[in-house]
């Protein structure tokens, strides 16, 4: 096994997800096949390859990279309301959400 | 009109020789989507009110002898995971079921503003994550083809639509695939622009360095139009490309003579079935029309889907990590702590696949496995990205398959994550080099089920493409 059983709950730790036991061996069986396939990369020779993190087109260099920003001009904004008509739960402007520290 | 063959140009005619209004088109078009819904599920909700508003003005435009725009009165269907103000968007998850976004996606507002009548919202695999449509929450799409087929994944219903003629034309979004499986599956053209080309503001993020919206049509210079009205640089997606917009149409002239084409080995060796043999029926077409056909390689294909599934999973958990309690709508009832709201919100609120790849992208991304797994798939990247830089410094285009494998049947696959994720292996390439790709009808199996062919070009080279396509698909024609 590329992946203990330990370990999944671990990552779903990580991941803030809680899993039911029937999911974690369930992920545990997948991720263990889709792990040992990924291991093929290891048979393929990077040395001095740059990671690539984004398409670029040609150049790369940064002051081109500069030139994609837009001007750092103020924008209206959504507006509260708006932002948050989508909240299960809000209140007086804010976002609400269960206490964090107990008294 | 015929709804089910109807294209951009058709529509500009009949509107401009008052032959039918926009909301005479719009109202038969909603009509004959609700009717068809039950059969497919390939719309999620339709928006009769938006709709039939934006038919007015281009009538109104039309009587005051106003020209309605490139798009003026076509019938649009959306992919469910780009966002319409005021107007429900689920991205096929239990969820955002409620979600109403605060503002268009940046193609939205382009396209409305070229005229485009959206009809409504397309059903898709839960965050653009899967290859058959059936990890949607609100149901899978069946292929109207054959009602017991999949339509291909994750823009399953944006291809439903435009196959059996509810929309001319759809917008879907493609991560290492979505756009140009389903196409393949249901018939029709679908498009993955060079990465940036189409602004991604207002597209669910998936994975960021890999996401695109695309046209799905009927017609290879309906999705040409579409996507011209969509591309170049917007201020609020830094990643969208500066580079000038040709006029697409203009390259489809019909002359392909003395074009170079590729023909990747690697593609080929395992691709005995009867999709094979149409591809290789479609390259004889083109070897007719005049194109130079060459074997190319591209050795690092091997490698290509588990770099994919490294680098799309890891930009996932990171990007699907929003989805919390507090922001989107959905929160658990479990929520007497702030991490039993995160953890059960999450919980209940994932369908599997979901969970899975964020899973899958938690664990590359962790502590002690960074450099074994996500760096190594940034530099597994680059050297598929090489191995395109080197082919086109020989070939004008690649021609390949789209899927080892027509439409398949619902419940097939579902079981089997790693078959299928290995199907993707022909769209997955392209997606990872950003090259502008796309999938033309090139004919069906015994059963009657469509195959496309793809159709790959270099960054920002899509009149190429369309040349190609265009011209295959007239020698079809005739």
């Amino acid at each position: 096994m590329k992946i203990a059983e330990k370990e999944v709950r671990y990552v779903a730790e990580l991941a803030n997800l809680s899993l039911s036991e029937a999911e974690v061996h369930k992920f545990q069986a997948d991720l263990d096949e889709i792990l040992g396939h990924v291991e093929r990369l290891n048979e393929i020779d990077t040395t001095g390859v740059e990671p690539m993190a984004q398409v670029l087109y040609g150049s790369g260099d940064a002051a081109s990279d500069l030139e994609m920003l837009r001007a750092d001009q103020e924008r209206p904004p959504l507006g509260t309301d708006v932002a948050l008509a989508n909240a299960p739960q809000s209140g007086g402007g804010y976002f609400k959400a269960p206490r964090v520290i107990e008294r | 009109m015929n709804l089910r063959s109807l294209t951009i140009g058709q529509v500009r005619d009949g509107l401009l020789a008052r032959r039918f209004s926009a909301v005479e088109l719009t109202q038969e078009s909603l009509r004959f989507a609700e009717a068809e819904n039950p059969a497919t599920n390939a719309y999620l909700r339709l928006s009769p009110e938006r709709a039939l508003n934006a038919a007015a003005r281009v009538d109104e435009k039309i009587a005051r002898g106003d020209d309605p725009g490139p798009l003026g009165g076509v019938p649009v269907a959306v992919k469910d995971v780009i966002l319409t103000k005021g107007l429900r968007t689920t991205c096929g998850s239990k969820l955002l079921a409620d979600y109403v976004p605060p503002y268009d996606a940046t193609a939205i507002a382009r396209i409305e503003g070229a005229g485009a009548v959206i009809l409504g919202k397309t059903n898709c695999d839960e965050f653009a994550m899967g290859s058959s449509n059936e990890n949607s929450a609100f149901g899978p799409v069946r292929n109207p083809l054959a009602p017991d087929r999949v339509p291909g994944g994750s823009s399953g219903g944006s291809a439903a639509a435009v196959a059996q003629g509810t929309a001319v034309v759809a917008l879907g979004s493609d991560t290492g695939g979505s756009i140009r499986q389903p196409a393949s599956f249901c018939g029709v053209v679908g498009v993955t622009p060079t990465y940036g080309r189409v602004s991604r503001y207002g597209l669910t993020a998936f994975a960021s360095s890999l996401d695109h919206i695309g046209p799905l049509a009927r017609r290879v210079r309906d999705a040409a139009l579409l996507l011209q009205t969509m591309a170049g640089r917007d201020p609020l997606d830094a990643t969208s490309a500066e580079a000038p917009v040709p006029d697409y149409t203009q390259s489809m002239d019909g002359n392909v003579r003395g074009l170079k084409l590729g023909l990747p080995r690697e593609y080929l060796k395992d691709l005995t079935s009867e999709s094979g043999d149409l591809i290789a029926a479609g390259v004889a077409t083109l070897r007719k029309l005049g194109c130079e056909v060459h074997e190319i390689g591209l050795p690092a294909t091997d490698y290509a889907i588990g770099c994919y599934y490294i680098i799309a999973t890891a930009e996932a958990s990171s990007n699907l990590a929003r989805y919390d309690g507090v922001r989107y709508t959905f929160r658990s009832e479990s929520s007497g702590t702030l991490s039993d709201m995160y953890r059960h919100t999450r919980g209940e609120g994932f369908g599997a696949e979901c969970k899975r790849r964020i899973m899958l992208g938690t664990y590359v991304l962790s502590h002690g496995y960074y450099d074994a797994y996500y760096l190594k798939a940034q530099k597994v990247r680059a050297l598929v990205a090489r191995d395109f830089a080197r082919a086109f410094s020989e070939v004008d285009a690649i021609v390949a398959p789209v899927s080892p494998f027509p439409a398949f049947k619902l419940g097939e696959k579902i079981d089997d994550p790693l078959a299928m994720y290995l199907s993707d292996i022909y769209t997955i390439t392209g997606s990872l080099a950003g090259i502008p790709c796309m999938s033309v009808p090139c004919g069906n199996t015994a059963e009657g089920l469509p195959v496309g062919m793809q159709i790959l070009a270099k960054h920002f080279d899509e009149p190429t493409m369309f040349r190609l396509a265009d011209a295959f698909e007239r020698a079809r024609a005739n």
